[in-house]
């Protein structure tokens, strides 16, 4: 029989005056990803909050200050995250091609000891998970990424990454939107467009969602 | 719809912004909208329109503009000497242009961010529920760009408020720009600042970099070390402040990631975020420890100020 549950502590921490960060967790985990973005809502619907973001493992909360304080809306979260987690609905399968030929690709192969066609199979390998949309549009943060291929991020961030770039760091893996300065490790490239501004939401993944990444051939 | 103004010089960095779009953030998106919140409301209320309503943001200097039909104006927030047609203008007040007659400044005398209303408010493009302009996405506002040369500023709805010129907002209801003193409550990570940190971070004077911009200022004089290991990404806000590797704090403004992993050591109250907004490169700043309840207080001391705008 499995472990029962444990019922999970959130703490509560302030963040100014009108937001608080309530976190879950500190482990980069599914279930408690899932328990974030449940959470996040769950707090939408309630009158005092004006937006609930599901980090990796915490909800950011911006309530009204006139309806809500810390103290209210944290014992409400508590309340909230103590309640077993409905059964999480599978997020849509995206199945992105990546032209494996990025600037990194040769120093990453050497960083951690694998060819570079390992280093490939290592990233196509699992069905990713987008733990949460964010940093600049349409970014998503993916993972979690084969152990084999865990790195830090470079020393020195590139001033402008291209937009496209298939990119890793430490246990995750992400596509660049749109030219911006970045630290991680740039692997490939995607022409799969993550950022539309046209459509409401203006990004292709959602949280919860997952990515597959396979292999194309540099376009003829 | 017809034009009202039209730009002569658009100034160094001219933007249509409004209340920004806060539900955009779970999609990535930053909330964006005018970075001094007070000076823009004022100078919606003033103009007779709602505070959700279009204004433009100049920066470190003034606009030029022409009148090409009657309408009532607002200038707020950063002195940058208006005139009209010449003569010295009043900020914090509403003002009939003609036909024809001419806004334009002298020059920043205090602040980096000034505000002009007009009445039934600029139209603009609406991307994702607000006009503002948004620079990373090129969406909202003048079609996501700062205004140009030649640009044609229209109304979004005809007034409804009878115009009244010469309405004011007193000097002392305004907030305190020149003291560059931010209140702000201790951060989720300040425990992750050594001893010696966290008594700079309350306590020693920094000054805004060249770095600044409505993203964020990065601060410069002092370096805070943090320790633990790295952060999971998490949802960040306005006014916080993050503590990269390198030590030099950033603080984040309206068109912040919506999303980072940095220890964040502290987050500047709402009532501050207006001050934050008139800080230009090489001003000082400090951190004044604050609570919740004092945030409460000084909210209160803003909304009643702007309470008495509202039309009667």
């Amino acid at each position: 029989m499995p472990p029962p549950r444990s019922i999970q502590k959130a703490r509560i921490h302030p963040l100014g005056d009108t937001a608080l960060l309530a976190e879950l967790g500190s482990r980069l985990d599914t279930a408690l990803n899932t328990r974030a973005i449940g959470l996040a809502a769950a707090l939408r619907k309630r009158r005092d909050v004006r937006q609930a973001v599901a980090g990796y493992s915490s909800v950011t909360v911006h309530f009204d200050p006139d309806q809500a304080t810390h103290e209210s809306l944290g014992a409400a979260i508590k309340r909230l995250a103590a309640k077993r987690p409905k059964m999480a609905v599978p997020g849509r399968l995206h199945r992105i091609p990546v032209v494996y030929d990025g600037p990194d690709l040769d120093d990453v192969a050497r960083a951690v000891g694998l060819s570079v066609e390992a280093v490939v199979e290592a990233h196509t390998r699992p069905i990713y998970r987008v733990f949460l949309v964010g940093f600049v549009p349409g970014w998503a943060y993916l993972g979690p990424l084969p152990e084999e291929l865990e790195l830090p991020r470079r020393h020195v961030p590139r001033t402008r990454v291209p937009a496209g770039s298939v990119a890793i760091a430490a246990r995750q893996t992400g596509i660049y939107p749109l030219p911006v300065p970045g630290g991680w490790h740039l692997i490939g490239r995607s022409s799969v467009k993550l950022f539309l501004p046209d459509s409401d939401p203006p990004c292709l993944f959602r949280a919860g969602d997952r990515v597959k990444f396979f292999s194309a051939r540099r376009a003829p | 719809m017809t034009s009202v103004l039209r730009v002569i010089e658009p100034g160094l960095l001219t933007t249509i912004q409004d209340l920004g779009r806060p539900a955009a953030i779970a999609a990535g998106v930053p909330p964006g909208g005018a970075m001094d919140r007070f000076a823009h409301r004022a100078a919606n209320l003033l103009a007779g329109n709602s505070p959700h309503d279009a204004t433009l943001e100049c920066t470190m200097n003034g606009a030029q503009l022409v009148a090409e039909a009657p309408c009532l104006v607002a200038i707020t927030g950063a002195d940058f000497q208006p005139r009209i047609n010449g003569a010295a203008a009043p900020t914090w007040t509403s003002m009939f242009l003609g036909r024809g007659d001419r806004l334009s400044f002298d020059g920043r005398r205090t602040g980096a961010r000034a505000y002009i209303a007009v009445g039934g408010g600029f139209e603009g493009d609406r991307w994702l529920g607000s006009r503002s302009t948004s620079l990373i996405a090129a969406r909202g506002g003048m079609h996501g760009r700062p205004l140009a040369k030649g640009d044609e500023l229209s109304l979004a709805a005809e007034r409804s408020a009878p115009a009244v010129a010469g309405r004011h907002l007193p000097p002392g209801l305004r907030p305190a720009y020149s003291g560059h003193a931010l209140h702000a409550m201790p951060g989720p990570h300040v425990r992750r600042l050594d001893a010696e940190s966290r008594k700079l971070l309350f306590a020693a004077e920094f000054a805004v970099s060249r770095e600044a911009d409505r993203m964020g200022y990065r601060l410069e004089g002092h370096r805070l070390a943090t320790s633990g290991d790295e952060l999971l990404s998490f949802g960040l806000v306005a006014g916080a402040v993050q503590v990269p590797r390198s030590g030099q704090p950033i603080l984040l403004m309206a068109d912040h990631q919506t999303a980072g992993g940095y220890p964040v050591v502290a987050v500047v109250i709402s009532a501050s975020m207006p001050i934050a907004a008139q800080l230009a490169p090489g001003d000082a700043v400090r951190f004044i420890q604050a609570t919740a309840a004092e945030a409460s207080r000084r909210r209160l001391t803003l909304s009643s100020a702007l309470a008495t705008l509202s039309a009667p």
